[in-house]
């Protein structure tokens, strides 16, 4: 009877969640204990970045029932991580995040399986994050948000109508930090807008003038700032800085420590210079917390349905008393990430050369001298000359061959466009389609089933 | 999308899933827009561009300035460019690989040109810093210094300023520093 009481008691807040029906629930929702089963059964969750954010995550993601996470982050936990990344110890200075951090939840919430990957995000082949059916993202550089926005956005396949397909949907929950301020956002590719849409959203990092630095410093990140970037160079002379690497954090900083004294500066710390050189603003325990709980909570409601997302960018700010506030921001259609891009179809023996004029009198085009890429590989540059030059033999191979033969896919297409009379130069995306391949059809069936 | 999650994993469990081969290749968004930036680059003549790496690696490139009026007519500069998967977001980093005499160009190739730094905007473009760069050896200015000495004889002696630049460009020293020929 006990044990039964227990059992209840544990999920009870998701129970009233997931067992009830509602009027504020999602089209799809479907209440039940089958839908508690099913998500512990079913669901696997990337959790990306085991920082202050994703320790919080890892924690509220357990506690709602998900059973199968994953964690994967590069660093290795230091001493002023443990004010805040509360899943961390003394004694684990020095090890890996992921690997701590995965096996503290494990430890205090029964029944949850955390894999943690000790490594970089770019280190892992694409399939390992097509595995899973949710990524949460607990990161604090742009770098690495908008990496794993062009992963997950890739997997992203529309159909002939320009409508996502929805099987290759792969949702982000996104949230962030910096000191009392944090946002959380929905990222459904296709439907939301996704990270690149709305990049001008982070504001640019302070740069300071290498002059300042070098000549009249004044505060105590214009010391660390030039023993970063002037003195490191002229003392290292062609070794690259690395901020994960502690001896060269710990180099800059007495570089820095020095400047700071013959000019007087006070307040040089080594915290400020890894917040300086790695542009991270002190983190606050309750922000990660507060941050991280929307994030959970918004999680739980892509999978169940048990209310409708958030709509989908909300922004907290608790630096004097409490605001928060929930902005719907649009999605960029002609997105290069998460758009459809113009769907061309060909025949495979469609020349370059023969395509490149085909994009001038496409209708929804109109798009002159194009320059042409296709994953990584610029097929044919119009300029600068130089490059001209090393790609005008692709002109008369056919475009199909150029393309490695892949019966669909994405291309970026540079070229003038005009508009009553005014020239201007546009980057687009475009599906390619060759006919008659192997593959283009079965594709397309599965898609529709 | 707790079904649609729950079918992929049962088809996963039949057979490997055919379906999701992305399409994103390490591809950055950077690497996409500085495609255009190259489309329209659009150099004085007294400027080129090469890719050591080949021309599938725009993200790193070298800029040569051969000034064709100023202090610094008849040199010859390089500059490398390293692009960020997050361009234009942020800037590239530009340094100058030719030892240069300058007031604004350190001695370790770093370069107190604003759009770089505290001025980059998105809308900027490789153009406008390739622009810059040039006008810096047009017009070097003593009032944002990188190189003290040599702004110092900039404001308070011109002439000898000149005669330094020349100096340094032939191959030879100007106060304690070597200058490799640049010419
Ligand atoms: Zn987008």
């Amino acid at each position: 009877m006990t044990d039964s009481t227990a059992q209840v008691s544990k999920s009870r807040d998701l129970d009233k969640l997931l067992l009830r029906p509602g009027h504020l629930v999602g089209p799809t929702f479907d209440p039940g204990t089958e839908l508690r089963d099913d998500i512990q059964e079913y669901v696997k969750i990337l959790v990306v970045g085991a920082g202050g954010l994703g320790c919080e995550l890892l924690k509220d993601l357990a506690l709602s029932g998900f059973k199968n996470l994953e964690v994967i982050d590069m660093d290795r936990i230091e001493v002023s991580n443990l004010n805040r990344q509360f899943l961390f110890r003394l004694q684990d200075v020095g090890k890996p995040k992921a690997e701590v951090a995965a096996m503290r939840v494990m430890e205090r919430v029964a029944g949850v399986n955390i894999v943690p990957h000790f490594c970089r995000i770019e280190d892992k082949e694409l399939d390992f994050y097509n595995d899973f059916n949710i990524i949460v993202l607990g990161l604090d550089s742009i770098e690495a948000r908008s990496y794993i926005n062009a992963v997950a956005c890739g997997f992203l396949e529309y159909d002939s109508d320009d409508n996502p397909r929805e099987e290759t949907v792969k949702p982000m929950v996104d949230g962030g930090t910096e000191g009392f301020k944090g946002h959380a956002r929905v990222i459904v590719p296709g439907r939301t807008p996704c990270f690149e849409c709305t990049i001008w959203l982070f504001p640019p990092q302070v740069k300071f003038p290498l002059c300042t630095l070098a000549e009249t410093p004044r505060t105590a990140a214009h010391c660390i700032e030039y023993a970063h970037l002037i003195k490191w160079d002229e003392v290292h002379s062609g070794k690259t800085f690395d901020p994960d690497e502690p001896e060269h954090m710990h180099w800059v900083y007495s570089e820095a420590v020095k400047r700071a004294e013959l000019f007087g500066i006070p307040g040089v710390t080594y915290s400020l210079t890894q917040g300086v050189v790695k542009n991270i603003i002190p983190a606050i325990a309750s922000t990660n917390a507060i941050i991280s709980a929307a994030c959970a909570l918004e999680t739980l409601k892509i999978v169940s349905g048990c209310s409708k997302t958030l709509s989908n960018y909300l922004t907290y700010n608790g630096v004097e008393g409490l605001h928060t506030k929930v902005t719907e921001f649009v999605k960029d259609n002609d997105c290069l990430i998460c758009g459809p891009g113009v769907l061309i179809e060909l025949e495979t023996s469609v020349t370059l050369r023969k395509f490149i004029g085909l994009l001038e009198e496409h209708p929804k085009l109109l798009l002159s001298r194009a320059s042409i890429t296709h994953r990584g590989k610029n097929l044919y540059m119009q300029a600068p000359p130089v490059l001209e030059e090393m790609t005008r033999s692709n002109l008369d191979l056919p475009l199909f061959e150029l393309m490695d033969k892949i019966p669909k896919d994405i291309v970026h297409v540079t070229g003038t466009t005009s508009k009553s009379d005014k020239k201007t130069s546009s980057l687009m995306k475009l599906r390619v389609i060759f006919k008659g391949v192997d593959g283009v059809a079965d594709m397309d069936t599965a898609g529709g089933s | 999308m707790i079904r649609l999650f729950k079918v992929k994993e049962k088809q996963r469990e039949l057979a490997e899933n055919t379906n999701g081969k992305s399409s994103f290749t390490k591809q950055s968004a950077g690497e996409i827009r500085l495609h255009k930036d190259m489309r329209e680059l659009n150099l004085p003549k007294s400027c080129s561009i090469s890719f050591p790496n080949g021309k599938d690696d725009l993200m790193n490139f070298q800029v040569t300035i051969r000034p064709d009026e100023g202090y610094y007519r008849g040199g010859l500069f390089r500059f490398s460019f390293k692009v960020s998967p997050i361009y234009p977001h942020e800037a590239p980093k530009v340094k100058c690989n030719s030892k240069v005499y300058h007031p604004n160009i350190d001695l370790e190739g770093n370069v107190c040109l604003n759009i770089l730094r505290e001025d980059w905007k998105p809308v900027l473009n490789i153009n406008t810093i390739v622009y810059g760069l040039y006008h810096l050896f047009t017009e070097p200015n003593h009032e944002d210094p990188l190189n003290s000495e040599a702004a110092a004889v900039l404001r308070d002696n011109p002439r000898m300023f000149e005669l330094n630049v020349k100096k340094a460009m032939a191959g030879g020293h100007v106060g304690d520093n070597y200058y490799s020929r640049c010419m």
